[in-house]
């Protein structure tokens, strides 16, 4: 079998939450996520807020220490000694571009860190070139490099940091809901930039969003989390022709669909409810309280990711 | 035919900076009929918000509107005293906010929010204001009302704290309800929830509805009537039918393709290239021009007047009026 490019196993994120006076209690954010991904592959994660996606994506490049789990890129493991090795082979791109640029900075130089931090040029005209280079690579141009960060628009930013990211040459970007800050017209713009720079560098991606249309167009795979935990895994248009999951099949029909006809037709699944505190998870599978297919067996056993169909992996008693 | 219940006729709303006047809305005009649901698109800057704001006159120092009439049961609020404004803000028309966060005040309990407008507007004493906070509460789905009544909103999830928005809102049984992005902030799961919540209550309590969105997802779902908006300007507006099948502003065009579908078919999207304008710098034209794929001279020059379509339909862009132009041209010909 050939080999991952990045390769998750068991990965647990605990955060430790002062919850009384010396009392602590555990939030289990990311709580048992196994997943790969292939070179030049986009894996697309959804969830709602507070699901634990982007501690999944931060916990990968070390931005938290893992509380469990291994991490293995191109075959070898990620721990703290050797993280620095891996920073240059993996970068991300945040979701707000307002607030992921420093003001104070111009772009060249917020471009050129990266170049500077590992030493990527000889001479001071080799930086510039590789800064221009850059900013052409994602739509900008030579003459944006003196500006500030908030002489751009929304999308311009994003651009920035896509350049930024790209800086080090990395084949594997963790991208933290890129496009959700944006307006719709310009959302597509950046999508497409996303797409263009797969195909000619050849990179991986960590698609994290909310939106499952944007996710389904970016990914091959969508891995569906629910309070710390992948509920569903599968090829992307098998997630959205047949979801399995009665969470996925929820948020699934939860979706606007922008076409007036076939929105008046459908009947919505209605989730009741919200999702529970995740200090204070239920026993069992976390989805029960809010599910339709809730048994007695959902409240005692915890449900494993089962292979159901061919890559279609789900995590329930009662898989619909 | 009964007049609508809300009429905006040619409204302007300016704001005054140092580096000049932005106008962002930019004469608008559009009608609203009782119990209909219209929605009014557009991206950020576009000036939808600034539109709810004006019929509301809440809009935030230094801006105000300075032409136009927004006519509601034949009155103009416009020119109303604040007096009678404030009679009609909150009672006749209310608005639920983007953020739930952000619009209550955190150092009241829902109790006293939800009480203090029901006083304001009815003549029920403390005691029957508190029986309706409760029983709106129930209304709009909030589990425990009575324990909710004592709670402060930090202690409500975001979801919650739309639905005691709503509550408010419809506490005095308004004729319009403005939802400015009512669900943006919101999970999508919860989304669905308060869509559905808004489109049961619509039908129990008969108000009218104007819902504020970029996501033409939600407008899809919602509404009767939808006018899209660019730049401060109506670019189209009519019934959702037309707007979605047979959209005739290349803006509307370009907004409807940019959007990822459900279908499987994975294509590459088509994005409408360039930025939004600057409002301090309008273009003499229309202002979409400079993004357009079809923009011709005139559109650089001159602005195009709205044309209808048809009956439930009506447009600004110039390759309308060209064509309309060069069939009325051909029909002459073949009469002649």
């Amino acid at each position: 079998m050939a080999e991952h490019l990045l390769q998750v196993e068991g990965l647990k994120q605990h955060f430790p939450i002062k919850t009384g006076f010396l009392k602590k209690t555990m939030l289990k954010a990311v709580d048992g996520v196994s997943f790969t991904i292939d070179k030049g592959e986009t894996l697309g994660l959804v969830g709602e807020s507070g699901c634990g996606k982007t501690t999944v994506g931060r916990s990968l490049l070390r931005l938290y220490k893992p509380t469990a789990g291994v991490i293995r890129f191109k075959g070898e493991e990620i721990t703290d000694t050797n993280i620095q090795g891996f920073r240059r082979q993996m970068q991300v791109v945040f979701q707000d571009p307002y607030s992921s640029l420093n003001p104070r900075m111009t772009v060249a130089d917020i471009v050129g860190e990266p170049l500077d931090i590992h030493r990527l040029y000889k001479t001071q005209k080799e930086r510039e070139e590789k800064i221009v280079y850059l900013l052409q690579m994602v739509g900008l141009n030579s003459d944006h490099s003196r500006r500030y960060a908030h002489e751009f628009s929304g999308g311009q930013r994003q651009r920035i940091g896509i350049a930024r990211a790209l800086a080090v040459d990395p084949e594997f970007i963790v991208c933290d809901e890129p496009v959700s800050a944006l307006d719709v017209s310009i959302q597509a713009q950046v999508i497409n930039t996303f797409e263009e720079l797969q195909q000619r560098l050849g990179l991986a991606y960590l698609f994290i969003a909310h939106d499952l249309h944007v996710v389904h167009h970016m990914s091959r795979r969508i891995a569906v989390m629910y309070l710390g935990k992948i509920v569903e895994t599968a090829v992307a248009d098998d997630i959205l022709a047949r979801p399995m999951h009665p969470y996925t099949q929820a948020l699934i029909s939860a979706i606007p669909i922008p076409d007036p006809k076939k929105a008046r037709l459908r009947k919505r699944i209605v989730l009741e409810g919200e999702v529970p505190s995740p200090l204070n998870l239920p026993s069992g599978c976390s989805f029960r309280t809010r599910c339709r297919y809730a048994t007695e067996q959902c409240a005692q056993e915890t449900p494993e990711l089962r292979e159901l169909a061919p890559g279609h992996e789900v995590s329930c008693w009662n898989p619909q | 035919m009964a007049n609508p219940l809300l009429q905006v006729k040619n409204l302007h709303t300016v704001f005054p900076t140092q580096s000049g006047e932005v106008r962002a809305v930019n004469g608008i005009n559009f009608n609203l009929d009782r119990g209909k649901v219209l929605g009014i698109v557009g991206e950020s800057g576009s000036g939808k918000s600034v539109t709810a704001y004006s019929i509301l006159r809440i809009l935030d120092y230094p801006g105000n509107i300075s032409q136009g009439e927004i006519l509601y049961d034949e009155n103009d609020i416009v020119k109303m005293s604040n007096g009678n404004m404030r009679q009609i803000r909150g009672a006749r028309i209310s608005i639920i906010f983007q953020d739930p966060m952000t619009s209550l005040n955190p150092v009241y309990t829902v109790e006293n929010q939800l009480t203090e407008a029901i006083r304001l507007h009815t003549d029920r004493d403390r005691k029957q204001a508190r029986e309706r906070a409760l029983e709106m509460l129930q209304l709009v789905g909030v589990n425990e009302p009575q324990k909710r009544l004592k709670q402060y909103p930090y202690q409500l999830s975001g979801g919650m704290r739309q639905r005691v928005m709503i509550a408010m809102a419809l506490a005095c049984e308004p004729d319009i309800l403005i939802a400015d992005e009512p669900t943006t902030a919101l999970d999508v799961t919860i989304q669905a929830q308060i869509l559905e919540l808004m489109q049961e209550l619509k039908s129990k309590l008969g108000m009218a509805i104007i819902m504020i969105t970029h996501d033409l997802g939600v407008i899809a779902e919602m509404c009767d009537e939808i006018i899209v908006m660019y730049a401060g300007r109506i670019c189209e507006r009519g019934s959702a039918d037309e707007i979605f099948y047979n959209p005739k502003h290349e803006y509307t065009k370009g907004l409807l393709r940019s959007i990822p579908n459900t279908s499987l078919a994975k294509e590459v999207l088509t994005p409408i290239e360039g930025s939004p304008v600057d409002l301090l710098n309008m273009p003499k034209g229309c202002a979409f021009a400079a993004r357009c794929g079809s923009a011709m001279k005139v559109c650089l020059t001159e602005q195009p007047e709205e044309i209808r379509i048809n009956e439930d339909h009506l447009a600004s862009c110039w390759l309308n009026i060209k064509n309309k132009a060069q069939n009325i041209a051909e029909g002459e010909q073949a009469n002649g």
